[in-house]
């Protein structure tokens, strides 16, 4: 290469080059053949059928899916990637959530002011508490696209009907867990929107105090399950606690046990719906 | 392309093309995972979550939202009671969801984007999932302000709004005047929705039924009722002032 004088760019050639696409392919070979990425890399990735199956069936990750897959199972307009992208959206809540547990304490006399420290102080904090929430909120409305999706191509006919239970149940405990990390922050929107939701459990049939036929269970608003729910008759410190250990453990742990089973099923059931 | 050809491939059967996972699926699920991510980042950078004054139970706002996926539900204690608006429906709603599989014996539409073929689904579906909690979520978000009062969007949320409160019971508006008289009618009016509508179903289905099943047309029917009545009692309070169908010493309807 140093022997040869600098090649004088032809302007027709490069065009051609462009226009055929061929110029990624040389560009591809200058790097590949570099001194830097030959030393780094041992030996190059053969584009083989074998070579293809093994990316999937030797990695952990991967292998979540199976090797082959149908043509149409890949249009975006059938799946909307919607079930995917509510994964990817639970995965960032999971890694921020964490994130902001290291400064955050569930405790009534803290939590406010944690917030605070967490907006003004952390670094990062801010982003790390918008990217949590925005991810939240997302999820819920990606859960609602991706059901949608599946009645319409009628995905919950068999053999994927208990597919389909699980999947109302993982919508369930979504909202549950949106709904529990509302109430974290600890200002007036979190206090009065949880107050708001958990009255309704006053009202619950024979278990709530102000719900029909309560009083033959003897229900009272110390004693009902929206006192069991928050840990006291107002949503106060307990319900803090409370919602906090649901929020960072129980619903997180749930949820992830479903989707374990989601994606078992997905294969089980023969890989996604397609007209047969 | 492939969606014009998708019910011709019928008698191909199983063995359509298959395509090797990587680089095809993975690359796909690669691109769409950059795209949300950057998204959900550029959203983070311009958007800042809110965060209120501190919480103070001595000081209620007026109005007092529930988390806005929560709205619709919110929206019907307009309507119902809480025993009904906040568990019995949702309960319903879940308990529905989870049995739409095992009512929905249509073989057809599976796999497949349809509306031709599985007509009275997909209106059931759309209706309940865009008009009863969509709709009634950007109604409780945008246009419900102090004392939950209507306001559109250029009014001024008045938190001294009067409303006269003329709503009136229906055995009320019929001329039923006795407590016990009134818990009759009621009950009447109501038990008479469900049996009639269910009559009316199992009729018009005669033929399905032996194929169906008496179980599943009955759950089927039944759920549909509960779903049409929520939309009737809506518009029995918007559209004539009616409070409460049916009142018993235990629970209003
Ligand atoms: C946390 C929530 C959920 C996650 C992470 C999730 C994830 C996924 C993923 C990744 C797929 C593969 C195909 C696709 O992306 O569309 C899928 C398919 C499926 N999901 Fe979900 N899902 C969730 C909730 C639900 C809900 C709420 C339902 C319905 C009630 C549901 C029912 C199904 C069914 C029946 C399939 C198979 C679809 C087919 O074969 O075409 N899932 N899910």
């Amino acid at each position: 290469m140093a022997s040869n004088s600098p090649k004088i760019p032809n302007i027709a050639e490069l065009m051609d080059k462009i226009k055929s696409g061929k110029i990624f392919s040389d560009i591809a070979k200058e790097i590949t053949e570099s001194q830097i990425w030959t030393s780094s890399f041992r030996h190059g990735y053969a584009d083989t059928p074998r070579n293809r199956v093994l990316q999937i069936a030797s990695n952990v990750w991967l292998h979540l899916h199976p090797v082959k897959i149908q043509r149409h199972a890949l249009r975006i307009k059938f799946t909307w990637c919607m079930g995917g992208i509510t994964f990817l959206l639970f995965l960032s809540t999971v890694v921020t959530g964490v994130i902001l547990m290291f400064y955050y304490r569930p405790v009534g006399e803290y939590a406010y002011y944690d917030m605070k420290y967490l907006q003004y102080d952390v670094p990062f904090g801010m982003l790390m508490r918008n990217m949590h929430r925005w991810a939240a909120h997302a999820m819920v409305i990606t859960v609602w696209l991706h059901m949608f999706r599946v009645f319409l191509t009628g995905s919950y006919k068999p053999p994927r009907e208990f597919n389909w239970v699980i999947g109302v149940l993982l919508v369930t405990f979504t909202l549950l867990l949106s709904f529990t990390g509302y109430l974290l922050p600890w200002d007036q929107l979190a206090m009065w929107a949880v107050t708001v939701g958990t009255n309704m459990a006053r009202a619950t049939p024979f278990l709530g105090n102000e719900g029909p036929f309560a009083e033959f269970v003897g229900a009272t608003p110390r004693y009902d399950v929206r006192a069991l729910l928050i840990g006291g008759s107002v949503v106060g410190p307990p319900a803090l606690l409370r919602f906090y250990v649901l929020h960072c453990i129980f619903i997180p742990l749930v949820a992830g046990a479903l989707m374990i089973v989601h994606f078992w099923r997905i294969r089980k059931d023969g890989g996604i719906s397609g007209p047969l | 392309m492939a969606q014009a050809a998708a019910p011709k491939k019928k008698a191909e059967g199983l063995g359509g093309e298959k395509l090797h996972v990587w680089p095809y699926l993975v690359r796909l699920e690669f691109l769409c995972a950059i795209l949300t991510i950057v998204a959900l980042t550029v959203w983070s950078i311009v958007i800042d979550a809110p965060l209120e004054e501190a919480a103070n139970p001595t000081k209620t706002p007026n109005p007092s939202k529930a988390p806005w996926y929560f709205l619709g539900l919110q929206d019907i204690l307009v309507y119902f009671d809480p025993w009904f608006a906040g568990v019995v429906a949702p309960v319903l709603i879940i308990v529905g969801l989870m049995l739409i599989p095992y009512l929905d014996v249509n073989p057809k539409g599976n796999g497949y984007y349809t509306y031709h073929e599985r007509k009275t689904a997909i209106w059931v579906y759309s209706f309940g999932f865009l008009v009863l909690w969509i709709a009634l979520i950007i109604m409780g978000v945008f246009l419900r302000g102090p004392g939950w009062n209507l306001f559109m969007p250029w009014q001024y949320w008045d938190p001294h709004k009067v409303v006269a409160l003329v709503n009136v019971d229906l055995p009320y508006a019929f001329g039923v005047r006795t407590y016990n008289g009134a818990m009759l009618f009621g009950g009447a009016v109501i038990l008479g929705y469900f049996a009639v509508g269910t009559g009316i179903y199992f009729f018009m289905e005669r033929k399905a039924l032996k194929s169906v099943g008496f179980l599943r047309m009955f759950l089927k029917i039944e759920l549909f009722l509960i779903m049409m009545g929520i939309v009737i009692k809506i518009v029995l309070r918007l559209g004539f002032n009616i409070k409460y169908v049916w009142v018993t010493p235990w629970f209003n309807i």
